[in-house]
């Protein structure tokens, strides 16, 4: 009975689950966001390294970027100082723009670089900031062996891929 | 186990059933009756959300009321009868600079205790998951029976040994500089202390407005001092000290009010102003985490060398914007073919499904309900299970238990027909509700024990939920609906 469910359940679903990797913050230069670009073993054979860690390290500029502290940020302090941080109610702050800027590019790289090798990426602002989380699905062709494999390993829920996909 | 249970069922009316896979996204109507719940209704720390989660305030507000209070009645007082005097007198610019400082004051004042201090949202079970997996490999397989040695990763930050420590209640490895706070119950970063006056933790993202706050207030209190003290001198070299005091016996409430704010005001503006300068937090100095009494090569890594650059990096850097999206739409999981699954889940199989989630929390659900049918045991559960969890503090928690609880002392010859429809049409809202309480755990983890903890709530919620829509056509349209699929199977 629970194998016939399996299958059935292996038929109706396009792409289950797999695990999930989670890319950790790198606090060496300390508390600027960053992540570790150091490759997981787990998408050693879904993902070229090479294009894994361009897409940290960019990830990672813009972050910097965003908190960069320089002339242009200074004014932007000043400015909302004096206006007793009302002009917060009008505009958004740099930081929010290269944040869209980042969500536009993450997605922009899930459609290019990630969904075809069945990779999914979440905006690290969806959690915390914390990690880069990044969904690995098997392969839907893939019946038996995945079937078995799948629900062992999906004890995790695609919460995070069904909110990233929803976007 | 008959499917659906002729008695209850027999009173509804059905609409058509249809026989298309059905999704969430498919019963509009279902969805108008669950309101769509914005994440602050849900947000697992302690504290008191207002105005549809634009404003966010910890739990004890009432000093906070009392800064509120003092600040406007003393400048109030001092709007109303010092400044006619002193504007004829002297010179009309007073309450002018008095109103601008007034209007600074609570500007930022406002904007401390109702703004983010930069809260870190909990772990997602997935990443807890990960995290513990990840840490037993560190420390090696543990032994049950001793509490396992506390959590730290230690990391070098521009040379010095910093030490992260690991966060049971929000299940993250918290970040440098960043503290629990008790009171709030939440991971905060760059803590720097609970304020009761201005009701609200200060940390990253609101301590500038702190910092302006105390400023402004320090200038506000020495300012309405000086003016008022002026007003009576100047008063009592016309009529005589104690008439001067008749006059206007304001003037001594609001010079009693100054006198003892400003020694503390100006010393607490006075001392962030060194911690700005040093670049440190209220934490770090009162545990003395950088000082040269531990060490002479303990030095503070954060600092950027000069008292100017930390001052302008504290007071005029980027802000980031708020990591708990309050007033964001709590996300329903991945949609799937609902029917279907929640049958075969009926019979307690534990197969995969794209949303393990869900079909833990119907398992959980499902015998939940059929606990309750049979056995009065489950009374004194719902008490257990709400106390042992700790993350959502929310008091909604109370009235699933207790309609749980009010739901058992039905005929017995009825409850089995109840648990049946009950489990069907519980999984329906299970569904629907978007997977309301994401904060709560949307995720399966691993390990049963936080599994049962974690489904608990929502079954109690969903229980509850369950026995407020049973009635309505809807819900038996989906379980009959349940029901072909499962019988198509």
């Amino acid at each position: 009975m629970a194998t016939e469910v399996h299958n059935l359940q292996e038929l109706r679903r396009s792409a289950s689950l797999a695990t999930k990797v989670f890319i950790q913050r790198d606090y060496s230069d300390g508390t600027i966001c960053q992540f570790q670009t150091k490759f997981p073993p787990e998408l050693d054979s879904r993902i070229e390294r090479q294009l894994f860690e361009e897409t940290v390290k960019t990830l990672n500029g813009f972050y910097a970027e965003a908190e960069k502290i320089g002339g242009s940020s200074y004014l932007e302090g000043c400015l909302a100082c004096a206006t007793a941080y009302f002009i917060f109610l009008c505009t958004e702050t740099h930081y929010e723009k290269v944040l869209k800027k980042i969500s536009r590019y993450i997605q922009e790289q899930n459609e290019k670089v990630f969904a075809p090798r069945g990779l999914l990426l979440t905006d690290p602002v969806e959690r915390g900031m914390r990690v880069i989380e990044i969904a690995i699905y098997e392969d839907r062709c893939s019946s038996g062996s995945s079937s078995s494999g799948s629900s062992s390993g999906s004890g995790s829920s695609s919460a995070g891929g069904g909110g990233a996909g929803a976007r | 186990m008959p499917p659906g249970g002729g008695g209850p069922m027999k009173d509804c009316e059905y609409s058509q059933i249809s026989t298309h896979s059905s999704s969430p996204m498919e019963s509009p109507h279902k969805k108008k009756k669950i309101a769509a719940r914005r994440k602050w209704e849900v947000f697992p720390g302690r504290n008191k959300f207002f105005c549809n989660g634009r404003i966010m305030m910890a739990r004890q507000t009432g000093v906070f009321y009392l800064t509120l209070i003092l600040i406007l009645v003393t400048s109030g007082l001092f709007f109303a009868f010092d400044c006619p005097y002193l504007a004829v007198n002297i010179t009309p610019a007073i309450p002018v600079v008095g109103g601008i400082l007034f209007f600074f004051v609570m500007g930022t004042l406002l904007r401390t205790s109702f703004s983010d201090p930069g809260v870190l949202p909990r772990a997602t079970p997935d990443e807890a998951a990960d995290l513990e997996r990840q840490i037993d490999i560190a420390n090696g397989t543990s032994s049950g029976g001793y509490r396992p040695p506390p959590r730290t990763k230690e990391v070098t930050i521009n040379g010095q040994t910093v030490k992260l420590k690991y966060c049971f209640t929000c299940k993250i490895f918290r970040p440098p500089r960043a503290s629990h706070c008790s009171l709030c119950d939440n991971c905060v970063e760059r803590f720097d202390h609970h304020c009761p006056w201005v009701g609200n933790c200060v940390g990253k993202r609101n301590y500038r407005f702190f910092y302006m706050f105390i400023l402004s207030l320090s200038f506000l209190t020495v300012f309405i001092f000086a003016f008022v003290i002026t007003h009576v001198i100047l008063r009592s070299q016309q009529t005589g000290f104690l008439n001067a005091l008749k006059d206007s016996p304001a003037s001594v409430l609001e010079a009693v009010v100054c006198f003892f704010s400003v020694w503390s005001i100006v010393g607490l503006s006075g001392f962030h102003t060194y911690l700005i300068s040093s670049n440190q937090t209220t934490n770090e100095d009162i545990k003395g985490s950088w000082s040269n009494k531990r060490g002479k090569e303990n030095y503070n890594p954060y600092s950027y060398g000069n008292i100017f650059t930390n001052c302008c990096v504290a007071l005029c850097g980027p802000i980031s914007p708020s990591l708990i999206d309050r007033r964001g739409y709590i996300q329903p999981d991945t949609p799937q073919p609902a029917a279907p699954s929640n049958g075969i889940t009926m019979y307690g199989a534990t197969q995969s499904q794209s949303d393990m989630c869900d079909q833990d929390q119907c398992i959980q659900s499902t015998k939940f309900v059929l606990q309750a049918a049979a056995t009065p045991l489950l009374q004194s559960e719902p008490s257990l299970t709400s106390e042992e969890l700790h993350m959502p503090g929310k008091p909604g928690l109370g009235t699933p238990c207790a309609s749980l609880t009010l739901g058992q002392p039905t005929p017995p010859s009825s409850m089995p027909n109840l648990a049946t429809e009950a489990t069907l049409s519980d999984i329906m809202p299970l569904k629907d509700e978007h997977g309301g309480h994401q904060f709560l755990t949307p995720d399966e983890a691993p390990s049963p024990p936080r599994m049962l903890g974690a489904g608990s709530p929502l079954a109690h919620s969903r229980t509850m939920h369950m026995l407020g829509l049973a009635s309505q056509d809807s819900l038996h349209e989906d379980s009959v609906r349940g029901l072909v699929k499962l019988s198509s199977v």
